[in-house]
């Protein structure tokens, strides 16, 4: 028994749909935040992330809709992230429903944010999203979505944030990222194993076995994928079996059916699984 | 399991704990002014049913957010109350201590919420504490050694990694590096789904199976006594639920744990029914 890897599913959201990689049938609300979290909960995934990827000022209150609705129907730790720039969407986002907020381009351009939410909200709420390209040897960070390159190195700015009061430290391969070619694993170990808080691995993913890796060679704590989880249904139970076969902890077993809500059902087929 | 500090102490050990404990808080309700409503000890070890209607009294203490307590009270059909004083308590039939950050945080639960708290608990009512809310519980934590805990519980909340290290010096072969895989050593916070050992008879982890998993997010934890129901292993082991007859307390947040978390959230509610 021990702590157990998460498995994190990551909802890019715009305008109140989910934009990526929905082409899952036969689930009635495609393109609806909260019908593919309620699925994943089912599934036994461990967290989710909502990913705002308009992030535009009109949107923010769509947005909040898409938190409310998200968490009314899951009871997992649920993170919030794209387009926070201050305390003030910070606490949009929170008082919405989220318990973790992800900050990218605005701590690196104002790094006392990072001190600030924690302070306000605990560390625990706050995660610090790093995306990261390979440069020069090095691994460079990208902001602005990874529009624009910037000269800070990923694991001393990992280290800045841990020391600032970041949570965990949201690790995204921009190399890597929609390929489908694995994690990587390099890039993750090196700020993994710099940091001594937990590093979430995100960019890659393509089959079950860039899990295995990136949880061992990657020293991951937890790793993030969109569209391979949207893809195939119980791709998530699959995904945790093929790790446990693997000798890699993971909280096994979906959905128990004995606790029913009074007012609502958990809505379709919310206990249709067994163990 | 490891023997109970407190019993271990002269004369004391021969009253029952809970009976000293009882007394304890008299003690301190009396010293805070407030009337006794605490009926004599031997009535206190009978069941007593209660006929105050199910509402929730959500402690908002400026620790962190309750939304997602809420959330999850909510969909268990309950009704949830902030109260605005300590006065509010009165009315409430279960009070839920909720709380994220550091133990330093509880210093705002002063003199007035101590009183009504332990007044509460005096009169019978369940009590949940949860996550800092249930270290609070106990004496203190060095997470922030000026401020007091309410007591109710013995024992003294530690950083993971300092317990993990006294008790590899004190040799304890079992407690080597607990590594996964690919992980040579703990993190803190201690973040993610950690298994649930049983450890006796518990109203608040009924129907929960040992081994089942729920969401932590802390960096102290507080140590293992006669007071726990289920411990969890990081590092080394540390309580993860407590009861001490309705007062309940865990570390982990059940509002994020899924079924299992709503199933202890129910078990509580039902306590308080």
């Amino acid at each position: 028994m021990s702590l157990s890897k998460r498995i994190i599913a990551c909802l890019d959201v715009r305008d109140g749909s989910v934009v990526k990689g929905i082409k899952f049938e036969g689930l009635r609300h495609a393109g609806d935040p909260a019908a593919l979290a309620r699925r994943y909960n089912r599934e036994g995934i461990d967290e989710v992330v909502i990913l705002d990827v308009t992030a535009t000022i009109e949107n923010r209150k769509a947005l909040a809709e898409t938190i409310q609705a998200v968490a009314r129907e899951i009871f997992l730790p649920l993170c919030v992230g794209g387009g926070i720039r201050g305390e003030a969407h910070a606490e949009a986002a929170i008082e919405a429903g989220a318990d973790k907020v992800g900050i990218n381009t605005a701590a690196l351009a104002q790094p006392e944010l990072i001190t600030t939410l924690a302070r306000r909200y605990g560390s625990q709420a706050i995660i610090v999203a790093i995306d990261a390209k390979r440069e020069d040897g090095r691994f460079k960070i990208y902001v602005r979505s990874g529009q624009q390159g910037t000269d800070r190195d990923a694991v001393d700015w990992a280290r800045e944030a841990a020391d600032r009061g970041a949570g965990e430290i949201l690790l995204t391969s921009i190399d890597r990222d929609g390929t489908k070619q694995g994690f990587d694993c390099e890039l993750t170990a090196a700020v993994s194993s710099a940091v001594p808080i937990p590093v979430i691995a995100s960019g890659g993913a393509g089959s079950f076995d860039h899990f295995v890796d990136v949880f061992t060679t990657g020293q991951a704590d937890a790793a993030l994928a969109a569209s391979i989880f949207h893809y195939a249904e119980h791709a998530v139970e699959d995904l945790k079996a093929h790790l446990h076969e693997h000798g890699i902890p993971v909280r096994l077993g979906a959905q128990k059916s004995d606790v029913r809500p009074v007012r609502r059902s958990l809505g379709e087929g919310g206990s249709q699984k067994s163990e | 399991m490891r023997p109970y500090r407190r019993q271990e102490t002269g004369v004391r050990s021969q009253e029952p704990e809970y009976d000293r404990r009882l007394r304890s808080i008299c003690l301190d309700l009396d010293k805070a002014g407030q009337a006794l409503r605490v009926p004599p000890v031997s009535c206190l070890l009978s069941p007593v049913s209660f006929e105050h209607t199910l509402v929730i009294a959500l402690i908002d203490y400026g620790a962190g957010n309750l939304t997602s307590v809420r959330k999850a009270l909510a969909h268990l059909g309950t009704t949830v109350t902030t109260p605005g004083t300590p006065a509010d308590l009165t009315s409430a039939g279960g009070v839920i201590i909720p709380g994220v950050g550091n133990f330093a945080v509880t210093a705002a639960l002063g003199p007035d919420w101590r009183a009504a708290i332990l007044d509460h608990i005096g009169r019978q009512r369940p009590l949940l504490g949860i996550c800092v809310g249930m270290q609070w519980l106990f004496d203190g934590s060095e997470e922030a050694p000026g401020h007091r805990g309410l007591e109710l519980l013995a024992g003294t909340n530690r950083l993971l990694t300092e317990a993990a290290r006294d008790d590899e010096r004190a040799g304890d072969s079992t407690t080597g590096p607990d590594t996964g895989v690919g992980v040579s050593r703990f993190k803190i916070p201690h973040v993610g789904w950690n298994s649930l050992h049983l450890t006796r008879r518990s109203w608040l982890l009924d129907g929960v199976a040992e081994g089942d998993q729920v969401y932590f997010t802390h960096s102290f934890a507080a140590p293992v006594t006669a007071d726990c129901v289920g411990t969890t292993r990081y590092g080394v082991d540390f309580a993860a639920a407590v009861e001490l007859d309705h007062v309940g307390g865990v570390q982990f947040h059940p509002e994020k744990s899924s079924d299992v978390g709503l199933r202890i959230l129910q078990n509580f509610l039902r306590k308080v029914s």
